[in-house]
Formats: structure tokens, C-alpha cells, sequence
């Protein structure tokens, strides 16, 4: 196995690494286009605004290399976002659109402060998704954001806030998680075990 | 469910794990890595490091430890303490820290609140707020980590809360300063003052000393929420225990 993190310029990576660290997984952080197609296995991370971190893969020659890549695709947060067609971040700007669909930001409600940001409860929208593996429905993930995008036929598993969005996504060799696996205790290590297993 | 948080701080001085009482006569508890295991093993949901004499000290909070609690732990912490710039910031964020804390550098300079949420976000960026009650209000302090240069920021705790929040806070954390260390639950009223008048997340902060205090900020304050050191430092409570206690008064908590 050869897992590359992508260094999008923004991001948080120390924790990403240590996570898999923790899986016996050596990542390589880079933002070379020849290593990152070489890789087995590719993540996203993401923490930030979705313009500032698409200008960095712009700027970096990296959105046409990852639109391209045919290997595991793990975008984590914002990462995930960056996988759609478009965020409404911002002025709103136009993503990598692996996965077709919108980011918007979360529906505003009483007693529901946005960012939506703790631990909340996870539901697979498909069985048995590898991804997914030994995950319980209503396992507890960590989440911090504002945007997300709504459940559609990408859903791979949804979560209940101020309204009922994707969790987790997948379309064809491209995943996304809306929350941190990497800082989601056992429950998020296992999730990235089931990736680094595909 | 979205669960409510337990979420130990440790504050730090000098590289050890340190508590007082309303923040004076500080006393080492313990080793960082040490704790910060012992206290994700037991069910924290995040942790707060604070460094509590960076800011009154006019020095940045000390790096070197922040890489080898992300390496330790796998749920979020967040780092506080003199953090003054956006490059202190991604500095820090870059060591594997999931949020930044600022409390006193961003009553010195309130637009390093705009910049830093439009640098990283606004669910990183974690304003701290220490309050005390005065003649019938609740006023901010700062450089409350030194007993001798702490001082009044001549701001009323409310204005100062719906500000940050307005600037693009996050998250804010209020410490109630006559609660802290006193063990006698948190200050239920100033903390649903503030969580009527801000719709960023609100996490509750001094004056734990009972399971039963968290119920009740809990359930009263509706803190998303509630912070606390010395029960946890000194054993007093068990974060498995006080998941437990709650989970039986029906409040959603992570078991």
C-alpha cells in the first residue's frame, strides 16, 4: 500500500497522519501530480474555506490530477465538499465534481447552532457498504462544519441536525466523509481501516 | 442526536498540567501525554489545552508537545493560549490542534477574530471569554492567568459574546471566573444569558463539582458543552461515571 495525503496547502494533516499512524499506515504527505497518480490509496483532507482550498489545488495544478485519479479517493470534511460540483461557501465557488451535487449551508433552526460541531450519530443509507464495515448504525462521529451536502443517490450514510444530510458519500472510486474519522475515536479508525482495506 | 460534550481542559504552565483555584496558586497534576490518554480512554469527547501563562507572559504557547498529543490522541483538542497572529494560528492547526483558542488577544485586537475564521474557517476558531459578575452584570477579564496582571477589558460579557460571534467565532467558551475551582456547580445564569442572546455553539466553564452540575447546565443552560478540570484532574468524577449519569437523565451523551 501507498497512501498519499494530499498537501492542498490549507489543511489539517498532522491528525490525519497520526491516524493512520495508528493503523501502521505510512502516509506521504504531497502535492506532486506523479506521486499522488501513483499512489494506492489518496486523501483529501480538508480544514478551511471551500474557495481558499480550491484555489490552493488550482494553484497547484492538482484539481484535473485528482479528477483524473481511478484509485481510493478519500476526501475528509472539506475535503469531501471539494469532491462535489459546487459549494455555496462563500461567494460560492465551482469544486473537483467527482460526485454530482451541491454543497449548501446547513438549514438554519432554533436551538441548532451552526457550525454544527460535536459528535452526533451516523445511519448507512445502503447495506453493507465496505466503507462502512463494522460501523453500527447510530455510532457517534465527530463533526465540525457549516455546509454539507443533502442526502442524494451519493449517500452512503446520513446524520439528523437541523436537517437530515450526507454523512458519508461515495461515487465510484471517490468517498467522502462530512466528519473527522481521524479524531472520531474507534469508530473512525475503523472507517479508515475499511478504506485503506479497499 | 447531536451529544453533549465533556470535555476535561488541561490547563498548562511550564510543559506540566497545572490547576489552581480561581486562577491563582497553581499546582502540577500531571504530565501532558499521560493525561490526554487517560482522559480520551475514558470517554472525553475533546480536550482543551490551555496554556495559561502565554498571553499575560507576552510569549506564544509552546509548540514542541501539540505534534505528540495529536500523535496520542484520536478525538479533537483544541490549543489556547497567546495566540496572537494567523501564522501562530496555522502553526498550530499545522501540529495536528483541530481548533485555536483566543481569549485576551482577540479583546486587544477584535478583527484577528475576522481574520482567522476567514483563514481557517469559523469552526475553527474557539473564543474564550472570562467573566466575572459585577454589580448586577457580568463584565470580561483578561490575562487571567496571571493573578497579578489580570485585569477588567471594560466590556460587558454579552455585548463581548454576541460580537465574536458576529466576527465569525465558532465556538465560544465562557468562563465563569467566581465559579472556577469552587466546585459549586456552573454559573447557570450568566451561561443562559449568553446562550439566549449567540447561536454559535457555547460550552460551559468553571464551577464543576458534581455529576449532577453537568445535568443541570445541561439540561438549564442548554450549554452544547461543559468544560471542567480539577473534578476530572483530581478524580472527584469519572468521565465514565458522569456519561453514565447522564445518559440516565436522558441527556444524549457519546457512551
Amino acid at each position: 500500500m501507498s497512501l498519499v495525503i494530499v498537501d492542498s496547502g490549507v489543511a489539517n494533516l498532522a491528525s490525519v497522519i497520526a491516524a493512520v499512524k495508528r493503523l501502521n499506515v505510512a502516509a506521504e504527505i504531497s502535492s506532486d501530480a506523479g506521486k499522488i497518480r501513483a499512489a494506492s490509496h489518496v486523501i483529501l483532507p480538508g480544514v478551511g474555506a471551500a474557495e481558499a482550498a480550491m484555489a490552493q489545488l488550482e494553484a497547484k495544478g492538482l484539481s484535473d490530477v485528482i479528477r483524473g485519479l481511478t484509485q481510493p479517493v478519500l476526501g475528509i470534511c472539506l475535503g469531501m465538499q471539494l469532491l462535489f460540483s459546487h459549494s455555496e461557501e462563500g461567494r460560492g465557488c465551482a469544486c473537483l465534481g467527482v460526485i454530482q451535487g451541491e454543497v449548501n449551508r446547513l438549514a438554519a433552526k432554533q436551538d441548532m447552532p451552526i457550525p454544527h460541531m460535536g459528535w452526533n450519530q451516523i445511519k448507512a443509507c445502503v447495506p453493507d457498504h465496505p466503507l462502512l464495515r463494522g460501523v453500527k448504525d447510530d455510532s457517534f462521529v465527530y463533526f465540525v462544519h457549516s455546509f454539507a451536502a443533502p442526502v442524494g443517490g451519493y449517500t452512503l450514510a446520513s446524520c439528523d441536525y437541523s436537517e437530515t444530510f450526507t454523512a458519508v458519500a461515495g461515487c465510484k472510486n471517490f468517498f467522502g466523509c462530512q466528519f473527522h474519522p481521524e479524531r472520531s475515536g474507534s469508530v473512525g479508525s475503523q472507517i479508515l481501516k475499511n478504506f485503506l482495506d479497499m | 442526536m447531536l451529544a453533549k460534550r465533556i470535555i476535561p481542559c488541561l490547563d498548562v504552565k511550564d510543559g506540566q498540567v497545572v490547576k489552581g483555584v480561581q486562577f491563582r496558586d497553581h499546582e502540577i497534576v500531571g504530565d501532558i501525554i499521560d493525561l490526554a490518554a487517560r482522559y480520551g480512554a475514558e470517554g472525553a469527547d475533546e480536550l482543551v489545552f490551555y496554556d495559561i501563562t502565554a498571553s499575560s507572559d507576552g510569549r506564544t504557547v509552546d509548540r514542541k508537545w501539540i505534534a505528540r498529543v495529536a500523535d496520542a490522541l484520536d478525538i479533537p483538542f483544541c490549543v489556547a493560549g497567546g495566540i496572537r497572529t494567523v501564522d501562530d494560528a496555522r502553526a498550530i492547526l499545522a501540529n495536528g490542534a483541530d481548533k485555536i483558542s483566543i481569549n485576551s488577544p482577540a479583546l486587544e485586537n477584535p478583527d484577528l477574530i475576522d481574520e482567522m475564521a476567514r483563514e481557517f474557517g469559523n469552526q475553527c476558531v474557539v473564543i474564550g471569554i472570562d467573566s466575572k459578575r459585577e454589580d448586577g452584570d457580568f463584565c470580561v477579564y483578561q490575562y487571567t492567568g496571571d493573578a497579578a496582571k489580570t485585569q477588567a477589558a471594560r466590556r460587558r460579557t454579552l455585548d463581548w459574546a454576541i460580537e465574536v460571534a458576529q466576527r465569525g467565532a465558532g465556538e465560544i467558551v465562557l468562563n465563569c471566573m467566581n465559579k472556577d475551582g469552587m466546585r459549586e456547580g456552573y454559573d447557570i445564569e450568566q451561561l443562559s444569558a449568553v446562550r439566549s442572546r449567540v447561536a454559535v455553539p457555547l460550552i460551559a466553564s468553571g464551577g464543576a463539582g458534581a455529576v449532577e452540575h453537568f445535568a443541570a447546565v445541561f439540561r438549564q443552560a442548554h450549554v452544547d458543552g461543559a468544560l471542567a478540570a480539577s473534578v476530572f484532574h483530581k478524580q472527584v468524577v469519572t468521565i465514565g461515571e458522569l456519561k453514565r449519569f447522564l445518559q440516565q437523565q436522558a441527556i444524549t451523551v457519546r457512551i
